[in-house]
């Protein structure tokens, strides 16, 4: 039962601000079931990011581009320092490593199909390389994780780079989770464990420890491959700085950064949002480590977590980033969230499947339930049927050539031939947080908070 | 000798060895491969598909075998943490000792040390069989997923921690067993599969000297009484 405030109550009804509804309800439910709550997407709190920062657009003092006419560059190379065949992409806006498990092969796919069409990447997740992702993306990401569930040397030797993932922004330290409900016999089998069990990643490699071993670990890699494809390196945003350098010493070609907006299929409330630090303050650092390795330009780095719009986009490449990564931002334009599914070429309404998971479109976190109402994160065979890869590939070309749009748009009006030109400089910050985590100046003054 | 071809890691560089083996061995007619020299190096012989049999003589370092399909790899010496890692097929020996992390999430094939294997030896095990001649150490068979590890000597502290369907049979002590491991009674398959298991690794024991241990599938179920209101 819930009261409705009139405002004549005075103190009888004054909400705490420490025991709030929602932490009344988070004690309510932890009595009563005595489990943490898990749960999929990323982060809702609100902390410093993107959105904190704005462009100084050319003016008097710096010449801008013809918005439609002159030429700006989106092109992006990735593992340029030792391997024999780096990664060229049409645009620095990839897609982010989701695993099929947690992903149905449609929705694979789908994401195979965009990338593709658009000149970018894809990347596997723990659970494997699908047929359906691999033939259906030019270039194919293959991560190397704690699992290595389904891992193998044919897939190996199939991928154009391989991506060691050491953590990930929304459980950086935590491992994984894929709820029975979700693993059907051909996830199991991929995974090789009986269908339906809870199925738990581990949170460390199970052959290599600590950075000296890492290094040995990229070479064996690399010997496999002979010395061809890029490795990448992944982890979740906490102690930037000293992980970065660890991984640029280990000899990754690629350093991935997540950062704790990332998402997840499904993870542990508790470390969604107490568990690593804002995408914003993790790219300042990881740039600053890069630069202070005077390795800028010879490794490459891609920002993930909470990448939304063709500003995010602008924003991270100014800063440093070489590239970026999209998962939550991609589902969406699949449909996640949204208030129906496309059935032949028809608008379908899931708002009762919504409420059927006890939740509605815009507030939906449910992927951990393999019930998705939009079909998008789940291998149930009758709602996966919601998403034709047809037209999921359509709506996210539309939104990633959209954020391409976006990107060039914004370069050009900050005067750049090349998105990969945008620079510090061309920022500032609204609020004294975003100012100090990103190292960049309070708009209106010169000054960064800490110098 | 015909069919035979000899490496020297002090001649020549293992980049070069390990692309021979990928690429060109195939359709040279060589059957035999000799690695002289191993002294230490990491990563030798990986990621190799075809019916090869090679010897390595000396020690070697990290990864020995890994990604190993088809080729049957003997080793002269001990072999440093995760040999025959991620193996999918084929067969890798060690004579000596092997270091931690023995046949990490090896799909398939066959992994014989005939000393003993350090710590973790068969984690993530998915699919292959690992026979030791000696002890394994502590946390053996962590989170292994699939396949079979024979253990002559003894095993240490959590031994089989989180297994799900993958078997361990150990003839000497086993110091602690992990959470979810448990022992169970032989069956007349497992008398069977330890036997042929000490044949194809070369060991002679009576394979009614040893106990398996298997998970009790309590973690299969993150919480089954949850009741978890989404
Ligand atoms: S709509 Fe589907 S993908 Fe989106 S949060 Fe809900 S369950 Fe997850």
């Amino acid at each position: 039962m819930t009261h409705e405030r009139t405002g004549s109550e005075g103190l009888s009804l004054e909400e705490s601000a420490g025991y709030d509804r929602r932490t009344l309800d988070y004690i309510q439910r932890a009595a009563a079931t005595g489990l943490y709550e898990i749960r999929g997407l990323g982060a809702k709190r609100k902390v410093a990011s993107f959105d904190d920062l704005v462009f100084l657009g050319a003016s008097l003092s710096r010449y801008p581009l013809e918005g439609y006419r002159e030429k700006c560059s989106t092109k992006t190379v990735l593992g340029t320092r030792h391997a024999r065949k780096p990664v060229e992409l049409a645009t620095p806006i990839t897609i982010a490593g989701m695993s099929f498990g947690a992903l149905s092969a449609r929705v694979k796919e789908s994401l195979g199909r965009a990338a593709t069409a658009l000149g970018t990447s894809t990347t596997t997740g723990d659970g494997g390389m699908t047929v359906e992702e691999r033939s259906s993306s030019k270039t194919l990401v293959y991560q190397c994780l704690p699992s290595r569930y389904g891992f193998n040397p044919d897939d190996v030797r199939k991928a154009d780079a391989i991506e060691i993932v050491i953590g990930q922004g929304a459980k950086p330290g935590g491992g994984g989770m894929l709820l029975g409900q979700k693993v059907n016999p051909r996830v199991a089998r991929m995974r090789t464990l009986p269908p339906g069990v809870d199925q738990r990643s581990a949170s460390r490699h199970p052959d290599w420890t600590g950075p000296d071993d890492l290094v040995i670990k990229i070479n064996e890699l690399r010997e496999i491959t002979d010395w061809e494809k890029p490795i990448y390196v992944k982890v979740g945003a906490t102690r930037v700085n000293h992980d970065v350098k660890l991984a640029i010493h280990a000899g990754a070609d690629v350093i991935v950064v997540d950062g704790m907006q990332g998402g997840t299929a499904a993870t542990q409330t508790v470390f969604i949002e107490h568990v690593g630090i804002p995408t914003l303050a993790a790219l300042r650092q990881a740039v600053q480590a890069i630069d202070d390795l005077e390795m800028r330009g010879k490794v490459q780095l891609i920002i993930s977590g909470g990448i939304r719009s063709g500003a995010d986009v602008a924003k991270a490449l100014a800063m440093g980033a070489d590239a970026v990564a999209i998962g939550q931002g991609v589902l969406m334009a699949l449909g996640c969230n949204s208030g129906s599914y496309v059935a032949d070429g028809r608008h379908v309404s899931a708002i009762e499947d919504y409420r059927r998971l006890g939740t509605a479109p815009g507030f939906c976190h449910h992927c951990h339930t393999g019930k998705c109402p939009v079909g998008v994160t789940t291998q149930d065979p009758q709602l996966e049927q919601r998403l034709d890869p047809a037209v999921g590939a359509k709506r996210l070309t539309n939104y990633l050539k959209t954020l391409n749009m976006e990107l060039t748009t914004i370069a050009r009006a900050c005067g750049k031939q090349d998105v990969h030109h945008l620079e510090r400089e061309d920022l500032v910050a609204l609020t004294v947080e975003a100012a100090a985590m990103a190292n960049i100046p309070l708009a209106g003054t010169n000054w960064v908070p800490g110098s | 000798m015909e069919g035979v071809k000899q490496f020297d890691l002090a001649v020549t560089p293992l980049r070069e060895v390990n692309r021979y083996l990928h690429h060109d061995v195939a359709a040279s007619g060589v059957e035999r491969v000799k690695i002289l020299n191993a002294d230490g190096a990491h990563s030798i012989a990986v990621g190799l598909n075809v019916p090869l049999d090679i010897e390595v003589d000396g020690h070697c370092g990290y990864y020995l075998g890994g990604m190993n399909q088809l080729a049957r790899i003997t080793v002269q010496g001990n072999a440093g943490p995760g040999v025959g890692e991620n193996m999918m097929s084929g067969s890798i020996r060690v004579k000596g000792f092997a270091s931690t992390a023995a046949g990490a999430s090896a799909h398939g094939g066959l992994l014989a040390i005939q000393g003993d294997a350090a710590l973790r030896c068969g984690i993530s095990l998915k699919g292959g069989d690992i026979v030791v001649g000696g002890s394994v150490g502590s946390f053996s068979a962590f989170m292994a997923q699939a396949g079979r590890i024979v253990v002559c000597g003894d095993a240490g502290d959590g031994l089989g921690d989180s297994l799900y369907e993958a078997v361990i049979y150990v003839r000497g002590s086993v110091r602690s067993l992990g959470t979810d491991a448990r022992f169970e009674p032989m069956q007349a398959s497992d008398y069977e599969a330890v036997r042929e298991l000490l044949d194809a690794a070369g060991f002679e024991h009576d394979p009614r000297d040893f106990k398996r241990v298997a998970s009790a599938k309590s973690l299969y179920h993150w919480n089954v009484d949850a009741n978890q209101e989404y």
